[in-house]
């Protein structure tokens, strides 16, 4: 039985560099029951221009939102950046009836139109309001208690508050809750909400790693043996970034950085070759062990 | 702070309508709210590793009129955009969103970091914002993903027709 259908919005990064992060969630919600429907000829959500021409951005996400609108499907993102901007959009064109107008101009040249009438939803907020968290508990069949995680929701899921209202900014409870939801236990560090610094790459690495190096080392204090992201940007940052911070620095950290849908889909006990753990760039041995062998114990 | 000392401001670099001019543009208009406190510094995770990214500067110049120093500023490509001073700020100046209106201004001007000019490349080339490798593409079907669905750039640049910055581009002979 199906309990919702989504129009999948790929965006642009998981389709360049982040596979792992989306053959794990096409798994979790196939097995939860959520359909997806490829969406055709999207484009950038428009995000990365925004910095340079807020036109732009307006223009590419409303065409997107179109789109969508023709399907007659609400759009489902993996990527907090591309939810954020398409949530964004779609309210002020939706409250500001000039702007709409000066935006459907772009689009009628491409015989498109904005009407307003779909939503956008990251994966988190599918799985808290769509799936529910008494769904997402009785999928758990393989317990991860014994595991410490930590968290990091990462920015454009959370700020600016008055576009994305879906948690709380400043303390947001939805990741741990669908973390603790499988057992693993999520612990608590400095500074939770920080940015990842992704976004200053190509303008200053430097400030970039430095910030993603703070995290990392506040996270490794408080003795989680993983990190679970839901961001792609971010899970660039600690995962493909952690070997080159801990040259930089001439630290050691080991953390592992898992794409949310990972960690719940070995709760749900989907064989981990079919997770695309392989895909990750930090060794994720050791915690597997652990989950593996918790499992023998159990047995 | 010897080693500091900047020098004097003339009146010659004050542009007294350079306020004005960013609160007639969306994300700018409460740029006069702000009176200086600080949060957006204090809880700028770019501040406290960058020597000259400061958010309440930033805006005090602006409010000063010192258009020129900050448009040319490199300084004002560092905002990650994390949308923390926004949300702290107790005037509600929506400080990320006036940087990014200043952003669009230096944009206009030419000050452009290389990174946004591929990126923009690439959507009108590909839909895509990077520049995906037919490799990548083709190893879809091997992991067990659906096909990429691929971009029309055609419909992409028509409801693009029109935007200033991008035929900006297109005239500074770049290959688009």
């Amino acid at each position: 039985m199906t309990i919702s259908r989504y129009l999948m919005f790929l965006g642009c990064v998981i389709p360049y560099r982040v596979a792992a992060y989306e053959i794990s969630a096409r798994k979790v919600l196939e097995k939860l029951n959520v359909e997806l429907v490829e969406m055709p000829e999207f484009n950038c959500c428009g995000l990365p221009l925004d910095p340079v021409s807020h036109e732009t951005m307006l223009i590419l996400a409303a065409r997107n939102l179109a789109l969508a609108e023709r399907e007659q499907l609400n759009i489902i993102t993996l990527c907090p950046g591309c939810a954020g901007t398409l949530k964004k959009v779609n309210k002020m064109l939706k409250e500001d009836k000039h702007l709409c107008e000066e935006i459907n101009r772009h689009l009628k040249e491409a015989g498109l139109k904005f009407g307003g009438t779909v939503e956008v939803k990251h994966i988190l907020q599918v799985l808290r309001d769509d799936v529910g968290l008494k769904r997402i508990k009785d999928s758990v069949v393989k317990s991860l208690s014994g595991l410490k995680v930590a968290e990091h929701n990462g920015c454009h899921i959370l700020r600016p508050r008055e576009f994305i209202g879906f948690d709380d900014p400043e303390d947001p409870e939805t990741l741990k809750m669908l973390i603790e939801a499988t057992g693993a236990e999520c612990l608590d560090y400095m500074d939770e909400t920080e940015c990842c610094g992704a976004p200053s790459v190509g303008v200053n690495d430097k400030i970039a790693l430095q910030l993603a190096r703070d995290k990392l080392s506040n996270i490794k204090k408080v003795g989680a043996q993983a990190m679970i992201t839901i961001c792609p940007f971010c899970h660039i940052m600690y995962d493909t970034n952690e070997l080159r911070i801990e040259k930089m620095f001439n630290e050691t950290y080991g953390i592992p950085v898992l794409h949310y849908p990972q960690l719940l889909g070995l709760a749900m006990d989907i064989p981990p070759e079919e997770l695309a753990f392989n895909e990750l760039r930090v060794n994720v041995s050791k915690i597997m062990k652990q989950v593996c062998e918790g499992e023998k114990a159990y047995a | 702070m010897t080693e500091n000392v900047q020098e004097a401001i003339h009146a010659s670099e004050v542009d007294s309508n350079f306020k004005y001019e960013v609160t007639k543009i969306h994300g700018g208009e409460k740029l006069l709210r702000c009176f200086q406190c600080g949060t957006c510094t204090s809880d700028c995770p770019i501040a406290r590793f960058s020597d000259t990214y400061r958010p309440r500067q930033i805006i005090r110049m602006v409010q000063f009129g010192l258009k020129d120093n900050i448009l040319k500023s490199d300084t004002l490509w560092l905002c990650a955009a994390c949308f923390t001073c926004t949300d702290r700020c107790p005037q509600d100046v929506e400080v990320a969103s006036v940087i990014r209106v200043l952003r669009n201004m230096a944009a206009e001007k030419g000050c452009i970091p290389q990174v946004f000019e591929e990126e923009a490349k690439s959507i009108l080339e590909s839909g895509y914002a990077y520049r995906i490798p037919d490799l990548r593409i083709k190893k879809r079907e091997t992991l067990g993903l659906p096909p990429l669905p691929k971009g029309n750039t055609e419909s992409i640049r028509r409801t693009l027709k029109g935007v200033s910055l991008l035929e900006q581009f297109e005239k500074g002979g770049e290959q688009l």
